[in-house]
């Protein structure tokens, strides 16, 4: 608490794209309670703060913190670290916080491959070939950038979380749930949940929330959205062949996306119970495709032209085989394939359904 | 039921006595393949033993995520076996885990393990040889392509973020070696990243 008595709150973003951020202030008018409940003590994206006066609390002194955004580099982890030790609720908000998001998906590249795409490509301009290095003796003194990690990390992949809110960006109206409830608890009037619960989201998918009718259970063809000319406004967009993550994700959203006609991507992680949501997800969509035979299989499967990318697009840093893996590290033999490339077919031993 | 004599004996295996030996992750179905493991046991086929078994009611209970904890937990190969399509005691949940494994491997494909790791096998209650058979081969073809190296902390990760950096600075696609020490932060166990 700080000396007028409010609870003191701060707000950070590692690697992110800030919209989580813009997320909390979307509160509209509740942000003024947020003010007027809190002292602010840290929140780059909205007042002026210097690292040095957070390095300079004591233990603790921070009542509640939303850290948004992923460990990709020493400056993340040092404020991990540090927002860790200085406060008494730390909350991985959003899902880079949490599961590592769309920058997870750098992990599927050794860190010089990723470097290369972002100063070598094609669209970027540089002739010198520059890269980033961590000190350069300016005429003005030493500047000093962070370095990458190798692999990028999730918040609770490297300090203790007390709370998960999942989400890309959490809904707005989630947040001034649970912002309302911080205040409740701060005067007393209402208790914490669980240490290590999830928060602002619900426990079951976003298909339970979908308000679209599901009836047959056969895929005959993936289709992309954009490709499509005509999509029944009242019908399951999985059954009408649109890869929908709805099947395997926490619903909390209200099915936002399938409501506005586009499929579910899958932001808000995996369900309750969920191991990994790339898993659960392939499966239930194997699960549905109207095929027996190998080579029917395949050619509807052929459809999904970025398998991993449609199943891990926000778990990847989170999921079983991927959690936390220099991508140099994953085999030790042949680099990460990115596309599919050819393979045997499933089984030599079973080519076909005859016998 | 003609396939019991008509597959090859395994290859032949590598000369030396410190020749690899593949870490296999076995799931066969109670109803066929449990039972053609079993068959094969009981009437003494030889076979290589590296495929440790687990008994599901049915390959259609295989959950993706039990393969992937496999691999992640450091097997070198897994096979998935099953009834023959049409005798799936569960009527067609066989054919379910074909889709699945399809699916998977090209999912497993894309994060860089090689397809051949990941194999379905089907095998009816009666066909011991052929069950020692395909396991033989499947054990050879992962014994060729060598461990997965798929431990925590990455035999070929570069390791620290200095380590990183440099490489980022030389483009080199060849990372320097690596010690447990180097990476920044402990990796969490499994239990702590999937609770």
């Amino acid at each position: 608490m700080s000396d007028n008595g409010k609870p003191r709150f701060a707000m950070y973003w590692a690697a992110s794209c800030g919209g989580c951020d813009i997320a909390v202030l979307n509160i509209h008018e509740k942000i003024a309670e947020v003010a007027a409940a809190f002292e602010i003590v840290f929140w780059p994206c909205v007042m002026d703060a210097k690292y040095a006066d957070v390095e300079a609390l004591p233990d603790g002194s921070i009542d509640l913190t939303l850290f948004s955004g992923s460990i990709r580099n020493d400056e993340n982890l040092h404020l991990a670290k540090l927002l860790r030790r200085t406060s008494k609720i730390l909350v991985a908000f959003g899902s880079c916080a949490s599961e590592g998001c769309i920058p997870g998906l750098a992990n599927l590249s050794p860190v010089n491959e990723m470097v290369a795409t972002a100063f070598e490509t094609q669209s970027t301009d540089n002739p010198g070939h520059v890269r980033p290095t961590p000190s350069w003796a300016s005429p003005e003194g030493e500047i000093r950038i962070p370095t990458l990690a190798p692999v990028l990390r999730t918040l609770d992949q490297v300090v203790e979380v007390d709370y998960i809110m999942p989400g890309c960006p959490p809904e707005s109206a989630r947040i001034a749930e649970v912002v309302d409830l911080v205040i409740a608890v701060f005067a007393g009037r209402a208790e914490l949940p669980p240490k290590g619960s999830v928060i602002g989201a619900g426990t079951s998918t976003v298909c339970d929330q979908c308000a679209r009718q599901r009836d047959v259970k056969k895929i005959a063809a993936f289709t992309r959205i954009q490709a499509t000319a005509h999509l029944d406004p009242a019908i399951c967009l999985l059954e009408q062949g649109i890869p929908c993550s709805g099947p395997a994700t926490r619903d909390g959203c209200g099915a936002l996306c399938p409501a506005a006609g586009a499929p579910c991507i899958g932001c808000y992680g995996g369900s309750d119970g969920v191991m990994d949501q790339g898993a659960r997800l392939l499966s239930a969509f194997s699960s549905v495709i109207d095929a027996r035979e190998p080579g029917d299989i395949e050619r509807i499967l052929d459809g999904l032209p970025d398998p991993l990318g449609t199943f891990y697009r926000f778990g990847l840093a989170r999921s079983i085989l991927r959690a936390s893996r220099p991508a140099s590290a994953g085999n030790g033999h042949e680099p990460p394939v990115t596309a599919r490339a050819p393979g045997p077919a499933l089984a030599g031993s079973a080519g076909g359904t005859d016998r | 039921m003609s396939t019991t004599t008509t597959h090859a004996p395994a290859g032949p295996a590598p000369a030396g006595g410190s020749a690899f030996e593949p870490v296999m992750i076995g799931f066969t179905c109670n109803w066929c393949s449990y039972r053609a493991a079993d068959l094969a046991g009981t009437a003494r086929i030889k076979y290589p033993p590296n495929v440790r078994l687990i008994r599901l009611m049915c390959s259609g209970r295989l959950d993706p995520a039990f393969v992937l904890k496999a691999f992640a937990e450091g097997a070198d190969g897994v096979m998935v076996s099953g009834c023959w399509p049409g005798e799936c005691h569960y009527i067609e949940q066989n054919i379910k885990a074909l889709r699945r494994l399809t699916l998977l491997r090209r999912v497993t494909e894309a994060m860089g393990i090689e397809p051949a790791r990941l194999q379905l096998l089907w095998a009816s209650a009666a066909e011991g040889q052929r069950f020692a058979n395909e396991v033989g081969r499947i054990v050879e073809e992962v014994r060729a392509l060598g461990p997965l190296a798929w431990g925590r902390d990455g035999a070929r990760s570069p390791g620290s973020v200095e380590a990183a950096l440099a490489l980022a600075a030389t483009g080199s696609s060849d990372p320097p070696p690596v010690s447990p020490a180097d990476i920044d932060q402990p990796a969490p166990a499994l239990a702590e990243v999937t609770a």
